[in-house]
């Protein structure tokens, strides 16, 4: 049995978040807390971007909450100063899902890992972008263990020697942006440490985005993993290396040509249904594939997130692949609650003395 | 034919409704105690039933049971063994005539008796056959073979319903011919089978005919000659209703909600036997309430420590198996100390072990189960109706000490049900959540500033700073201008709360974090000694859903003429503060349990008490007669006497739960 959900009309996701008084700086958002991760860490460039990009959001700042779970990425709240939560391993999402459906006033953000998000808390992640809870979700993959001291992770590719893998890992990897397209993610995206203007433009669409926001953050960790990125990083692979996505726009990459600004490599329907690398020079205008993040079918973003390398990163899209529109779970579950109330008269304690006088009662003297 | 009928007098009755899990048992037994309950009898009732939904039909573990006693005096348990069984079936009728006493009456469903489910009974002789036998199996009863399913179809055959639905009714029938046979009023049955049925007129007005044609037959048959009366009850002035505890406990959530102001949140895992709080919570959203139906057990206890770190009374609620799954989530409120109620409904264990029947085996689990030194209060109810008061206490306890509190129900109290005494909305506690809205720590820097010496104003917010006399820290929940702060997992500095190794802060916040959860003692009220005559030797202490056994078992002892002293828990965690001394004033000291003895364990350790356990892990209510019978050896050893407890012990009639001396 199903019924109509009353659906709350669709909103940015910040719109019910008061605004701050006066334009504030990245100094008030930054704690006093001494940053603590390792000299070089990708960590650092993604703090700097955050702490300046918040106060343009314009919120005030004690209604921003930062939730982490367990790894050296988690440690991200302790150096904003807002109000914030470093819980447990994997489990930020539900603690953040909780905040999010109990607090309509909260901007909420959700800082994990790789192993954090995708190995102990797959359950969490998952969930939180089926719900789509108005959160944003910062998934920081070094592709390492760095906090337990260089283990191989879920997103670590097949083979990798690592502490615990000495004649190489066997499990294949996952790919962060095709789970969370599987998971039914209303708002999936993928950007770079390094890249702190592409960086910014993505948290700015993915708050502005009313439901789970899932941003996977390519971070390199330099102690266990370094030159992870290299091939995206380096000034004279990315541009080979990089599938750049933009809304609207055609997909290519690699050698740009000087007029049409257009890559020499472009990405096309497949035979099977799927996407493909082309020549650009080789398929006709009409053939490339224009970018649509906000096609309902998940399908092409799916496509275009497996070309993805699973083994080292030679090539990856970057860029917003989908954000659609769909109720969030918790507009949904405070509508209920508010139209619960809206049907019923009395106080909180006439209602409660009615409710325990229903029934079958009897007297005694 | 109708003819005059003798009425007996009786002072208690128990009747055990049986059948397979599919013939509504568990409905026809809520009705027969609701019927009791509005006719003013005390009771207790006491449903048994399989794990699975439907197990093989007309088989042994099949059968479903729903025991109710009532009485025209207080009383305390369902009871040892029924008066009646009602059997619906062979399996029902072989797997409860076990418990019966001499002389109980048995009505069967004589049109189930087949060759089919006999052998699936395992019956090798229809049993029925041989009544009046020299070897008449059940000779030691009176047994009534009566043809429920055959007269519920004539009953109903006007409604034109296939013979199948026809026959489901035979339940209906049943409880008319008890609600006859023991002068119930009938009318709550009618009106909740009109609206039950509201929306299939046929099979409504089926169980309505069923019932009454029940209750015909009874008035018109030769079979049964008597009927039975139990007065009402005598009890404390007020209103009352029937409750079970998983009812109660919601109640006593969203009360909780109501005196402290605060919304509740509950996020959980449906697990047996704790889901029909879930189910109850998530229709009250009127009251402010909202329900998660997380994705496992650890997201339910996430989502609640969420909602409370925003402000909200976070709950989630599970049974032994889920608390398992929650430890290290229960670790993250105490060392963030926020508050949070963890609620247990207590199943057989371990591991899926027996998910519908009681035990309370997860004591030191609450007490113990968690990684490091982590203190949790923890508090039980000792009936169905105790399980609001409960609630309302550990709410208490959770937000005015800033800490998550254990709540430990069980499967007997979530299922069973009596008579509630309603209470007053402005008697219970209050509860003031008090959130932090200032500053309240000066800085170094902002006293040195201070050239006249005089004190500076707070410039800072500290989110471990204690209340000198709950040793509580201060809630300041996101929203609050000024107050932002971060908590977690790592251990804190004392006061500031940022992240500190260091070992002598480290000693400190476990020592502080202990001292906090014992600063609850405090607000305790004495613990109650039930010691009529104040010169037992024995004394008999319990928690938790034993409260019933243990006070009949102490009723029959002093019946028997012997002296015994009760007294039970409410909280395990931490120990009422004049445990200590009440311990010390008798010679000997039971504890019996539904464990193999975690509560004296814990007696033993804290107060080098010799506790003596009682212990039985059946997935039942212990027996009264059995634990009188274990309190009068006790009682003999102590005072150096014979102690014989005669026909208040295990000897006939032993089924009868005695009334208190008055
Ligand atoms: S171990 Fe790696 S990820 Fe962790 S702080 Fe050091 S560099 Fe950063």
């Amino acid at each position: 049995m199903s019924t109509d959900l009353n659906l709350p009309t669709l909103r940015t996701g910040t719109e019910s978040v008061p605004a701050a008084d006066g334009p504030q700086t990245a100094k008030e958002f930054t704690s006093d807390q001494e940053v603590r991760w390792c000299p070089g860490c990708g960590d650092y460039a993604v703090l700097k971007a955050v702490q300046s990009f918040l106060p343009g959001l314009g919120l005030r700042r004690e209604n921003i909450v930062f939730v982490s779970g367990i790894g050296c990425s988690s440690r991200f709240p302790y150096y904003l100063d807002t109000y914030g939560m470093h819980s447990i391993h994997g489990r930020a999402p539900s603690i953040a899902t909780g905040i999010a459906t109990a607090r309509e006033d909260l901007s909420v953000w959700v800082v994990t890992g790789d192993g954090d998000a995708l190995s102990i808390g797959g359950n969490h992640l998952i969930h939180a972008l089926r719900r789509n809870v108005n959160m944003t979700i910062l998934l920081f993959n070094n592709r390492i263990y760095g906090l337990t001291k260089g283990q191989y992770s879920p997103t670590s590719e097949v083979g990798k020697i690592t502490k615990s893998t000495p004649v190489g890992s066997l499990d294949h990897p996952f790919n962060p942006v095709s789970l969370a397209l599987g998971a039914e993610g209303s708002f999936v995206a993928r950007t770079i440490d390094s890249d702190r203007k592409h960086l910014t433009g993505v948290l700015e669409a993915a708050a502005a985005h009313r439901g789970t926001s899932f941003v996977e953050i390519y971070q390199n960790c330099p102690i266990f993993n370094d030159g992870a990125f290299d091939a995206i990083k380096d000034n004279d692979t990315k541009e080979h290396a990089i599938i750049p996505l933009v809304h609207g726009e055609p997909i290519t990459f690699g050698s740009r040509d000087a007029t049409t600004g257009m890559g020499d490599k472009a990405l096309v329907r497949s035979a099977g249904g799927g996407v493909e690398v082309a020549e650009t020079g080789a398929v006709s205008p009409d053939q490339l594939l224009v970018h649509d993040a906000h096609n309902p079918d998940p399908s092409t973003a799916f496509a275009i997130s497996r070309l993805t390398d699973a083994g080292y990163l030679n090539r990856s899209p970057i860029g917003i692949f989908r954000q659609v529109e769909r109720p969030t779970y918790d507009d949904l579950a405070r509508a209920q609650v508010s139209d619960a109330r809206a049907k019923v008269e009395g106080s909180g304690p006439e209602r409660l003395t009615q409710l325990l006088n229903a029934g079958d009662t009897w007297s005694v003297g | 034919m109708s003819q005059t009928k003798q009425v007996k007098q009786l002072d208690r009755v128990i009747i055990r409704f049986a059948g397979d899990s599919g013939d509504g048992m568990q409905l026809t037994g809520d009705r027969f105690t609701q019927e009791s309950a509005v006719f003013g009898n005390d009771l207790v009732t006491l449903p048994n039933f399989p794990a699975e939904i439907r197990a093989p039909q007309g088989t042994l573990p099949g059968v479903s049971s729903f025991q109710v006693h009532f009485a025209d005096h207080d009383i305390l348990t369902a009871g040892d063994r029924p008066d009646v069984l009602v059997a619906m079936n062979p399996a029902a009728l072989k797997a409860n005539v076990g418990d019966l006493p001499k002389g109980a009456a048995i009505i069967v469903d004589s049109h189930d008796f087949t060759k089919r489910n006999l052998d699936k009974a395992g019956y090798d002789v229809n049993p029925l056959d041989l009544l009046g036998d020299a070897n008449d199996p059940l000779g030691d009863f009176q047994v009534h073979p009566v043809d429920l399913t055959g007269m519920t179809v004539e009953a109903v055959k006007e409604f034109g319903l296939s013979r199948k639905d026809a026959a489901r009714a035979k339940n209906m029938f049943a409880l008319g011919l008890l609600s006859w046979m023991y002068g119930r009023p009938t009318e709550s049955t009618t009106t909740f089978l009109e609206n039950k049925f509201k929306k299939a007129p046929d099979i409504r007005d089926a169980n309505i005919t069923a019932f009454k044609a029940g209750w015909n037959y009874g008035e018109t048959t030769e079979t049964f000659v008597v009927r039975y009366e139990v007065k009402p009850a005598t009890l404390p002035t007020g209103t009352y209703r029937n409750i079970t505890g998983n009812l109660a406990l919601s109640y006593g959530l969203i009360a909780a909600g109501v005196r402290s102001g605060l919304p509740v949140f509950l996020g959980s895992y449906p697990i047996t036997p704790a889901s029909d709080i879930l189910h109850e919570l998530s229709k009250h959203k009127a009251f402010g309430v909202t329900t998660l139906q997380a994705e496992d057990e650890i997201a339910g206890i996430g989502a609640a420590i969420g909602a409370s770190f925003a402000g909200s009374l976070g709950v989630t609620t599970t049974s032994g198996p889920g608390i398992a799954l929650k430890s290290e989530a229960i670790g993250l409120a105490v060392m963030t100390e926020l508050p949070l109620l963890v609620i247990d409904v207590q199943r057989g264990g371990p591991s899926t072990g027996l998910p519908t029947k009681t035990e309370q085996a997860d004591l030191l689990q609450a007490m113990y189960g968690r990684n490091g030194e982590a203190p949790v209060p923890i508090v039980a109810p000792q009936s169905p109706g105790d399980c609001f008061a409960a609630a309302v206490e550990a709410a208490r306890i959770a937000i005015t000490y800033r800490t998550p509190v254990m709540l430990l129900s069980d499967g007997y109290l979530a299922n069973g049900s009596e008579p509630w005494l309603i209470p007053d909305i402005d008697d219970l506690p209050a509860i003031d959540p008090d959130f932090a809205t200032a500053l309240n720590h000066v800085s170094k820097k902002a006293a040195a500033a201070q050239e006249d010496g005089s004190a500076a104003e707070p410039d800072e917010f500290w989110p471990y700073l204690r209340d000198e006399e709950t040793l509580a820290r201060p809630w300041a929940i996101p929203g609050t201008p000024g107050l932002e702060h971060r908590i977690g997992g790592l251990e804190k500095g004392d006061g500031h709360g940022n992240i500190a190794y260091d070992p002598a802060n480290h000693d400190f916040m476990v020592r502080i974090r202990q001292a906090k959860v014992q600063a609850i003692a405090k607000s305790l009220p004495p613990l109650e000694v039930d010691d009529p005559s104040g010169e037992a030797k024995v004394l008999v202490i319990g928690w938790g859903s034993t409260y019933g056994p243990i006070g009949a078992a102490c009723r029959r002892v002093r019946r028997a003429g012997y002296q015994v002293a009760q007294t039970h828990l409410r909280h395990l965690n931490p120990f009422p503060d004049d445990l200590g001394d009440i311990l010390k004033r008798y010679d000997r000291v039971l504890v019996p349990e539904m464990n193999l003895g975690q509560l004296s364990k814990m007696l033993r350790a804290e107060y080098l008490v010799d506790a003596i356990g009682y212990n039985h892990v059946r997935g039942l209510p212990l027996k009264a007669a059995e634990l009188a019978e274990a309190i009068g050896q006790l009682v003999g050893e102590a005072e150096g006497v014979d102690v014989d407890l005669g026909e208040h012990g295990l000897n006939p009639p032993a089924d009868h739960e005695e009334a208190p001396l008055s």
